[in-house]
């Protein structure tokens, strides 16, 4: 492997993990936060990958076009999309077991699944970069790289960036984490932990979109690819310890690293190794890399 | 068991006997796929609601078992139930002593995810290696046969075959259950700590728990190889794995009724939705109806299938003393 391939390798890999990152982070959120297992948190990626590819005709024949016209039209109906579910399915499961919630969540992916084939269909499509993404800078001699895909890189990085002012530095934040740790406590003081909740799922939700519908131009868009996400999402936020969104983080570059990797290394094996990794982190470390707090 | 769950299981199971006398060969069918499942719901139950250890890396076992019969196989001759049955259970039992030897040492999500990887791990094996065929799967030449007893080739035997086995799993467990390591069980699964501090050495009882577990769950995998004749990767995908959790929960957790109950359900479930006569053109979008069900299952009946008549009885006596609403019965688990 030659200099060039390496750092078109290093590149790829970083922008796989903080994509990853961006739909862990919604779920390790929601899950540390509201002790939800949402395994519909795929779906959302899904849908995001979808809106991106239905509403730029949409959002161009209204708004007169532009990538960021219809991102921001996403992101409002993500989070219309996600404080509606919270307040329809979520907001009576706080107080059931787990595995009721793991059951209801599983409904849902059938039905989002079974809606988006409605709609849509079953068709692969794929979606284009906007025109000013679209091109490549040259690394080395021969080797190009794709300038969407650095694109992608520093809005994940934006976004992390984003979340951890807001959680560290702002009353919301406080008021947040607060209730993460005691919910009845946060309520006794005079904070609706309830509207807490269904914004901070209503965030996750968006997050996820936002990554599906940035992430939609490289993967192209495709059915069931929720639920292929959705797997390696978890193994992010057990890696990283549930909860912890700097864990998320890390954990997220460690799986893009080893499976940007491993298929170019052991081309053989590269589905298995991240299995591999998860397993002997948690044997080694039963909590997670850094656990919640 | 008091005197109406037991009815209510002896009832089934004579159901289930008189069934094939009733129907067609498609009934028949049927039916045998929804107890092999059945069988693999059990042994997850023992686990997620006895235990309270949440496996979500069941099918390996399921299709290690499904694996074994078939690579197992010889090419000349029918094999002898004799040996190839206990041969398949012993391998997904030792399969799961070595996952749950090492994924014991993490509880509650963590647990789920390492049991996943574990899982995976053999998906990966499979799928990859030219050891079972790869993606393509694998024939299974000649059924196993019990002598000239039995041949498990023809349905009807292949039905009989696998109520009995049902009828033994559930016994066994049932037993397994009212003994004294069964009593252990329940005490891991509703305060570990207090378990541990009465002086009970919880990891072996635990890692007991897994491997009987897995054992089963190998038993359903071997009888799903001779029933289909063909086996592949996806037997061990965590769909698989998804799907026979969402059944026990489904029928209601700590119950062994509730497996078998929710077996039938899914099963029952997904045939109404996907049948042409009933929805027509629709029938195609079945995951929606199926999806439609279990929110609903959900939202009405916390307890699972299992806990319907617990709670029409509850609303029952309230409408009678004109008490408003039934009390709540929810013992939490943690």
């Amino acid at each position: 492997m030659d200099f060039a391939t390496f750092l078109i390798q290093c590149l790829n890999a970083l922008q796989y993990g903080l994509l990853l990152f961006l739909v862990a982070s919604g779920l390790t959120l929601i899950f540390g936060i509201m002790g939800v297992i949402n395994l519909a948190h795929g779906s959302f990626y899904m849908i995001g990958a979808y809106m991106a590819y239905a509403l730029a005709p949409i959002v161009g024949s209204t708004f007169g076009g532009g990538f960021f016209a219809t991102l921001a039209v996403g992101l409002v109906l993500a989070v219309l999309l996600g404080y509606v579910l919270e307040w329809a399915f979520f907001s009576f499961l706080y107080e059931r077991e787990h595995l009721q919630q793991v059951l209801m969540t599983y409904g849902l992916i059938l039905i989002f699944e079974e809606l988006r084939s409605l709609i849509v269909g079953n068709d692969v499509h794929g979606v284009q970069p906007p025109e000013w993404l679209a091109g490549t800078f040259a690394l080395g001699e021969v080797m190009t790289y794709p300038v969407y895909r650095l694109f992608i890189s520093g809005v994940c990085l934006a976004l992390a960036a984003g979340m951890w002012f807001v959680f560290t530095r702002t009353r919301l934040g406080m008021m947040i984490r607060a209730g993460s740790t005691n919910r009845e406590m946060v309520q006794s003081l005079g904070i609706d932990i309830k509207f807490l909740y269904r914004v901070v799922f209503a965030a996750g939700v968006a997050i996820a979109v936002l990554a599906g519908m940035v992430a939609a131009p490289v993967s192209s868009v495709y059915p069931n690819m929720g639920n292929q996400v959705l797997i390696i999402c978890f193994v992010v936020v057990v890696i990283g310890g549930i909860g912890s969104i700097r864990g998320a983080l890390l954990a997220a570059l460690l799986i893009g690293a080893v499976d940007t990797f491993g298929k170019v290394i052991f081309p053989q094996a590269a589905g298995v190794l991240v299995y591999v990794l998860m397993a002997l982190i948690l044997l080694w470390k039963p909590d997670g890399l850094f656990k919640a707090g | 068991m008091n005197k109406s769950k037991f009815l209510f299981v002896a009832a089934a199971f004579v159901a289930l006997a008189l069934w094939p006398l009733t129907v067609g060969q498609y009934g028949v069918d049927l039916v045998t796929k929804i107890m092999v499942f059945a069988i693999f719901a059990l042994s997850l139950e023992l686990l997620v609601g006895s235990t309270g250890l949440v496996c979500f890396g069941q099918a390996a076992f399921f299709g290690i078992g499904a694996y074994a019969t078939v690579l197992l196989t010889p090419q000349d001759g029918a094999p002898s139930l004799l040996w190839l049955l206990p041969a398949c259970v012993l391998l997904a039992a030792l399969y799961a002593l070595l996952v749950g030897a090492l994924s014991l040492r993490t509880k509650g999500v963590y647990f789920i995810m390492v049991t996943l990887a574990f899982a995976q791990m053999a998906y990966y094996v499979v799928h990859d290696t030219p050891l079972g065929g790869g993606t393509d799967g694998i024939y299974l030449m000649t059924k196993p046969v019990l002598g000239t007893l039995l041949d498990l080739d023809k349905p009807q035997a292949f039905y009989g075959f696998t109520l009995a086995c049902l009828a033994g799993v559930f016994g066994f467990l049932t037993l397994l259950l009212r003994s004294r390591f069964g009593r252990a069980l329940a005490g891991i699964r509703v305060n570990e700590q207090r378990m541990r501090a009465t002086g009970f050495s919880t990891y072996p009882y635990k890692l007991a728990a897994f491997v009987i577990s897995g054992g089963i769950a190998g038993l359903a995998g071997f009888l799903f190889a001779v029933k289909d004749g063909y086996v592949n990767p996806e037997l061990i995908s965590w769909h698989l794995s998804g799907e026979v959790l969402i059944m026990i929960i489904l029928g209601g957790l700590g119950h062994l009724r509730g497996a078998l109950i929710g077996a039938f359900a899914f099963a029952l479930l997904q045939e109404f939705f996907k049948s042409e006569a009933i929805f027509g053109e629709f029938a195609k979008h079945w995951h929606l109806g199926l999806g439609l069900s279990i929110i609903a299952c959900v939202a009405l009946l916390p307890r699972g299938l299992v806990g319907v008549p617990g709670q029409l009885a509850a609303r029952l006596s309230g409408r009678l003393t004109g008490a408003r609403g039934a009390p709540s019965q929810e013992v939490p688990h943690d």
